[in-house]
């Protein structure tokens, strides 16, 4: 049996996942279940989204190879550029699959959530294409640091809430999703972003972001010669990229998988399996089991939860989820910038920082890292970090 | 089968033709357990007391307010159990949690701190038919009563499922929606309440907007009996227990047919 399977019939990888959902969103989880694995299996959707993977949102992402960053580092340093897609960020591939299964259900209206507004600016857009209409919740506190990404999506013509309650960040702005879903169930599509949440979602979302993965894996072994990475290295908020890019390594390689959390959001390295937003997985809670905030330079990753499926990866230890600070993230991002002309999503600048410390410890090896997203949304925020 | 306490007693006056009420105090909040009295004083069955919890998402503004003052306070699972303890209202307690308040403690300590508060009964709006075997378990262990929740969304097999794994009484789902006052009662209140009491005779309570006491009146022509959540805690936090009382008096009033 192979690690990346389907999880099992209750949506368990190992003792994470589950569907822990107020009664009302039971039949609509089921029945996106449902719909899914019809999708999934049906070869007429899978062109339909490979055409509009290839032809409207530019995969496939292709491989970059940074000479001098590496040179620096003692490391051969490989890039997986979903910076590259259209909308910016990786998050293309899963809206576009999760469009166009509401699409197939026969919903007229998406609901998302959105931390650093990349999700949000990708649903936004898929509505559009699609001819939906779409309502982004974003916390409040990332309204402000993403202004660009809100205006971005209030140009593709979607209605952005900003979301007032709890520590106004991206847990609130799911709660307040799950909120509109529960009461919009019948015409609404809940597009979530991350692989976390109830049983489909996780399994989906990673379905939808293998591509990542599986084209990365060709890719390595031709620009390598049949070899496979030493590392594979992504950031992790909720995990999606990291699942994605994962994905094509975990059964097929040996390569040393790396999640890399920040210090404020780090539910695998600090969190204690907890019940939230549907999900059992890592969870970063007190003592009394409330959900703590948490706090990152990133929007998205401030998410104290994880994709139940990155914690069993660390469960059985396939994957490592280490934590890197603020100031080694602001650090990593200019020196991308400079070395190599790429100005990364601060997110991503969360996989840089870790691979810039720990580059003594794998000289000469080959690293892969996921370029998840470009940092032209987060000019403003540097701007103001670096005076 | 045996009853616990709560269901007993609604069971019981229900034969009786009496309409059940169980009115909703966030615990911790100002004045939540003068609240309480006041509650029972006027007619209320039986009181729910909600754990404020980070992330409620079930719960509208209201209600969500209420939990963050109360969080706010340093309000805490254990000193909701330690001021329970001191009710003693002569009506039986249950508590309204989100799972990883449960998860967090551990089933069986949680029904056992339950159990040791004078509390009879919990109803868990996160944790669903299929995710509430371990809880189950250890609340039967324990005779807490589960209250499960029936949504409008279920289709016609789901529901005696539902009825059979609930005790205390079954949480008819009013509306499709989270907590909060509503202009008027939904119509899926009265088509769910109905189509439940058509396959269980556990007593079937409406709840989630069901907003003053002529919706409380019109949910009871069909169901034994409602839940009345944000209307009660929005009255507490404006108005006082001196308010609740009244209120609860006069929904009692009510649905006394």
């Amino acid at each position: 049996m192979s690690i990346l399977d389907e999880p099992s019939a209750e949506g368990r990888f190992g003792e994470f996942g589950g569907r822990f959902v107020p009664e009302t969103l039971v039949p609509a989880c089921q029945e996106l279940e449902a719909a899914f694995r019809d999708a999934w299996a049906d070869p007429i959707f899978r062109g339909d989204l490979n055409q509009l993977l290839g032809e409207y949102a530019g995969r496939p992402s292709m491989l970059t190879e940074c000479h001098n960053l590496g040179r620096s580092l003692g490391i051969r340093l490989i890039l997986k550029r979903e910076d590259l897609n259209h909308t910016g960020s990786h998050k293309i591939n899963n809206v576009l699959g999760q469009a166009m299964l509401a699409k197939r259900m026969g919903k007229t209206r998406l609901v998302a959530e959105t931390g650093a507004g990349q999700h949000g600016v990708a649903s936004a857009t898929a509505a559009a294409l699609l001819g939906m209409s779409c309502k982004v919740y974003m916390g409040a506190v990332d309204v402000e640091r993403q202004s660009l990404n809100v205006f971005r999506m209030k140009l593709l013509g979607a209605e952005v809430e900003a979301v007032q309650s709890g520590s106004r960040t991206l847990k609130d702005a799911v709660n307040e999703a799950m909120r509109d879903w529960v009461a919009t169930v019948s015409e609404t599509y809940y597009c979530l972003g991350s692989v976390m949440g109830p049983h489909p979602y996780p399994w989906m979302v990673r379905e939808f972001q293998r591509i990542i993965g599986e084209e990365a894996f060709t890719q390595c072994r031709e620009l390598l010669h049949g070899d496979d990475p030493d590392f594979v290295v992504a950031c992790v908020g909720g995990g999606s990229n990291a699942m994605g890019i994962f994905s094509g390594f975990i059964d097929t390689s040996t390569a040393r998988l790396i999640g890399v959390e920040p210090a404020g959001g780090a539910a695998v390295g600090r969190g204690v399996p907890g019940v939230v937003h549907g999900m059992r997985s890592y969870l970063m809670q007190d003592e009394h089991g409330q959900v703590q905030e948490a706090h990152s330079i990133s929007a998205g990753l401030d998410y104290p939860g994880v994709g139940p499926e990155h914690s069993y990866l660390a469960s059985i230890g396939r994957a490592e989820y280490p934590t890197v600070t603020d100031d080694e993230v602001i650090s990593a991002f200019q020196l991308m910038a400079r070395s190599e002309g790429i100005i990364p999503a601060l997110e991503c600048a969360h996989a840089m920082a870790w691979i810039v410390r720990e580059a003594p410890k794998m000289q000469g090896k080959v690293v892969l890292m996921n370029l998840s997203g470009r940092g032209d949304k987060d000019v403003g925020q540097m701007m103001e970090i670096l005076g | 089968m045996t009853f616990g306490r709560m269901e007993t007693e609604f069971r019981a006056k229900r034969e009786q033709g009496r309409k059940l009420l169980v009115p909703y105090v966030t615990g911790g909040l100002t004045g939540w357990q003068q609240a309480i009295r006041a509650a029972a004083d006027a007619g209320a069955d039986a009181i729910e007391i909600g754990i404020p919890f980070s992330d409620p998402v079930m719960d509208g503004p209201v209600i969500q307010e209420a939990s963050q003052r109360a969080l706010d306070a340093g309000v805490t699972p254990l000193s909701i159990f330690e001021e329970a303890r001191e009710l003693e209202v002569g009506i039986p307690l249950a508590v309204m949690c989100y799972y990883n308040t449960i998860h967090h403690a551990g089933h069986e300590r949680f029904a056992y701190q339950l159990v040791s508060a004078g509390i009879s009964a919990a109803i868990v709006p996160d944790l669903p038919l299929e995710e509430s075997g371990l809880w189950c378990a250890a609340a039967d262990a324990a005779g807490i009563e589960t209250v499960m929740l029936a949504a409008p969304t279920a289709p016609d097999e789901r529901l005696p499922r539902i009825a059979a794994r609930s005790r205390g009484f079954l949480y008819s789902v009013g509306l499709l929606g989270v907590t909060g006052e509503r202009l008027s009662l939904a119509a899926s209140a009265t088509a769910l309440a109905k189509r439940l009491k058509a396959v269980t005779d556990v007593p079937v309570l409406v709840g989630v907007g069901v907003s003053n006491a002529a919706q409380a009146r019109e949910a009871c022509m069909v169901a034994d009996g409602v839940i009345q959540g944000a209307s009660v805690v929005r009255r507490l936090m404006d108005g006082g227990p001196e308010a609740v009382g009244e209120y609860v008096a006069e929904v009692r009033a009510a649905i006394t047919f």
